[in-house]
């Protein structure tokens, strides 16, 4: 048995994550190895909290530490317009633009037979929901270009069309580019040009 | 993404220099049967000769592969590594492109799929097909107007791609929507909105589809009927299998539509471009390409090619990288060397494949010469003199 079975399953582990290979996992545990007092120690508590808090919000699906989060609860998010996007770190990329000040809508994914996934799969009847609940008068389809996102936004809109004003993002977001990888000035400029479908 | 530019663009009027594409130097490291080979080119033709398995048609696959698609062979990136070694391979050009140089890398690991990089960069395929226009003709097209239609509608997508880079995605995109369909249809899943969402998206992508063809047909007739060539013109026509093809995109949305139910019984979409058919004729004789003559069918062949490059050279100033394999079989010796002089006219580089040098002797010093020999199990390759 190797005397580095632990860290060795740490690598491992850490190799799994998004950006990260066996050569800078191995990296990044030695590194945390030498600050143990100032990063490993604090970092494995702080995993061992969110570990137990962190849940999705019940009503648009953002992760937090809250039921329901913070968007959903303040007053000033409620200016009437719900930003759909795919995924949290759309959210995330949204926020970090700082141009959208309503609330959200996460749906966990896009429309994909192939895949397996349909509307009751994704967070669909509970936007339908909201807009019929929360005062919304606009919807604004913030999905990636792709086939699978383009698609869920035209079922979207199906399914909401004459009870709300619904608007997507202008083009200019590159096709097949996803949110999360544009840069803010970028997706600010798209939600100021958005268009009417 | 489509270019606009590319289809209103200025007339540009090709003069050599400048104006051409072409390779300096091709590098060639674990690609099927070479080990290691590196070329040493400039704008001329490229002639390569040698016995039957000496490794030339894998130099034309290897130039195949700067530009986009999986190359002329259609082969997985896998299958191109050379074997016993299955290290990987990579390929690298030296390319000249309207008077700037790139450098372009291509390379797959460990089986994965492939990459690219220009001119240090890692660059999508589409970037590729904006820089490097490559066409070809190989002998498994000899049969392309007898045998199944998926032959032709290739052979068809490749035209548009060269004016067109963008036409890919398009492709693609209609392609995926179109699977996504097929699923809900075999699934039986009987949910409207996404049958109208999913057809909403294979008319937007189907319908520039079919304009990127109509246009590209045009422009190639154009060429044709401008062109002085030994080389028999070809009537081209789109055709559908079934039907007529939707002409715009609110009335392919609508037959997909109407169509639901007939689709459902046949398990798959049956309107759209991918029942698109290319239907040549001989025009001089007014016979389908398909009851000509092999040499005729041949012929026609090579005039669609050179009448394509023209019409490119027309429209962004350089002809293509042209691909000739066993170009000279079923060619008699007057074609052929009407061949040569119209590919030195349009001053494409265009590579071509032959068993021996004599095939080429009409070229002497227009083109470079290289014979390819197997060697103790991998390919070799040394420059010769033609003729
Ligand atoms: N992945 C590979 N690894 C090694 N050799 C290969 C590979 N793929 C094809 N070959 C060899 O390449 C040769 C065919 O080369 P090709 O270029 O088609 O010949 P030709 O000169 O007749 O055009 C065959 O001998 C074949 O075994
Ligand atoms: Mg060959
Ligand atoms: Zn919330």
């Amino acid at each position: 048995m190797s005397s580095t079975r632990d860290i060795d399953a740490l690598i491992e582990m850490m190799a799994k994550l998004p950006g990260l290979g066996p050569r800078s996992a191995r990296r990044a545990v030695l590194h945390l190895i030498r600050k143990r007092a100032l990063l490993l120690t604090p970092l494995a508590d702080l995993m061992q909290t969110v570990a137990v808090t962190a849940r999705e919000c019940r009503r648009c699906g953002n992760v937090g530490t809250a039921d329901i989060c913070d968007f959903c609860t303040s007053e000033k998010r409620a200016t009437g317009e719900i930003c759909v996007v795919e995924d949290v770190a759309d959210l995330w990329a949204m926020e970090r633009a700082g141009a959208f000040k309503g609330r959200y809508h996460v749906l966990g994914g896009t429309l994909s037979a192939l895949d397996a996934v349909g509307p009751e799969d994704l967070r669909i009847p509970q936007l339908l929901d909201r807009v019929m609940d929360e005062n919304v008068s606009e919807v604004i389809l913030a999905l990636n270009a792709t086939v699978d996102g383009q698609t869920t936004a035209h079922y979207i809109a199906d399914q909401l069309e004459g009870r709300v004003r619904l608007t997507s993002l202008a083009q200019g977001v590159p096709i097949g580019g996803e949110l999360d990888y544009l840069d803010d000035g970028t997706i600010s400029a798209a939600l100021r040009a958005r268009k009417d479908v | 993404m489509v270019v606009p530019g590319l289809w209103c663009g200025v007339r540009l009027h090709a003069t050599p220099v400048s104006m051409s594409l072409y390779l300096t130097e091709l590098v060639l490291s674990h690609f099927r049967s070479h080990k290691r080979v590196q070329l040493g080119v400039d704008a001329r033709p490229v002639v390569l000769f040698g016995a039957n398995g000496a490794g030339k048609t894998n130099i034309l696959e290897a130039v195949s592969m700067l530009s986009p698609g999986r190359g002329l062979r259609r082969s997985s990136a896998e299958e191109m590594t050379r074997r016993p070694e299955a290290l990987g391979w990579k390929l690298r050009g030296g390319l000249v492109s309207l008077g700037q140089g790139h450098e372009v890398e291509t390379w797959s690991e460990n089986g994965a799929a492939r990459q690219v990089r220009i001119d240090g960069k890692t660059a999508s395929q589409v970037a590729l097909g904006r820089i490097a226009r490559v066409l070809w003709l190989v002998p498994a097209m000899d049969r392309l107007w007898i045998e199944a239609a998926d032959g032709r509608r290739r052979f068809l997508d490749r035209m548009v791609l060269s004016f067109d880079p963008g036409h890919a995605e398009a492709a693609l995109a209609y392609d995926k929507a179109m699977r996504e369909r097929n699923r809900l249809i075999r699934d039986e899943v009987r949910d409207p909105a996404w049958y109208a969402a999913l057809e909403a998206q294979m008319a937007e992508a189907g319908h520039r589809m079919h304009t990127g063809r109509v246009r590209a047909l045009a422009l190639v007739q154009e060429a044709q009927d401008q062109a002085e060539t030994a080389f028999p013109a070809a009537r081209l026509t789109l055709v559908q299998t079934e039907g007529a093809m939707p002409e715009t995109e609110p009335d392919l949305r609508d037959a997909l539509a109407d169509s639901r139910a007939r689709d459902m019984a046949a398990g798959r979409a049956l309107v759209g471009p991918h029942r698109t058919d290319l239907q040549g004729v001989y025009a001089a004789k007014d016979v389908h390409a398909k009851d000509c003559s092999t040499g005729e069918q041949k012929a026609l062949l090579v005039s669609l090619i050179l009448a394509n490059a023209r019409a490119l050279a027309d429209r962004i100033g350089a002809p293509p990288l042209l691909l000739l394999d066993e170009v000279s079989a079923h060619l008699d010796m007057q074609r052929r060397a009407a061949l040569y002089d119209e590919v030195c006219a349009l001053g494409a580089q265009a590579w071509m494949t032959g068993t021996g040098a004599e095939l080429f002797g009409e070229l002497r010093d227009r083109a470079r010469g290289f014979e390819v020999t197997d060697s103790g199990g991998a390919s070799a390759v040394m420059e010769r003199d033609l003729g």
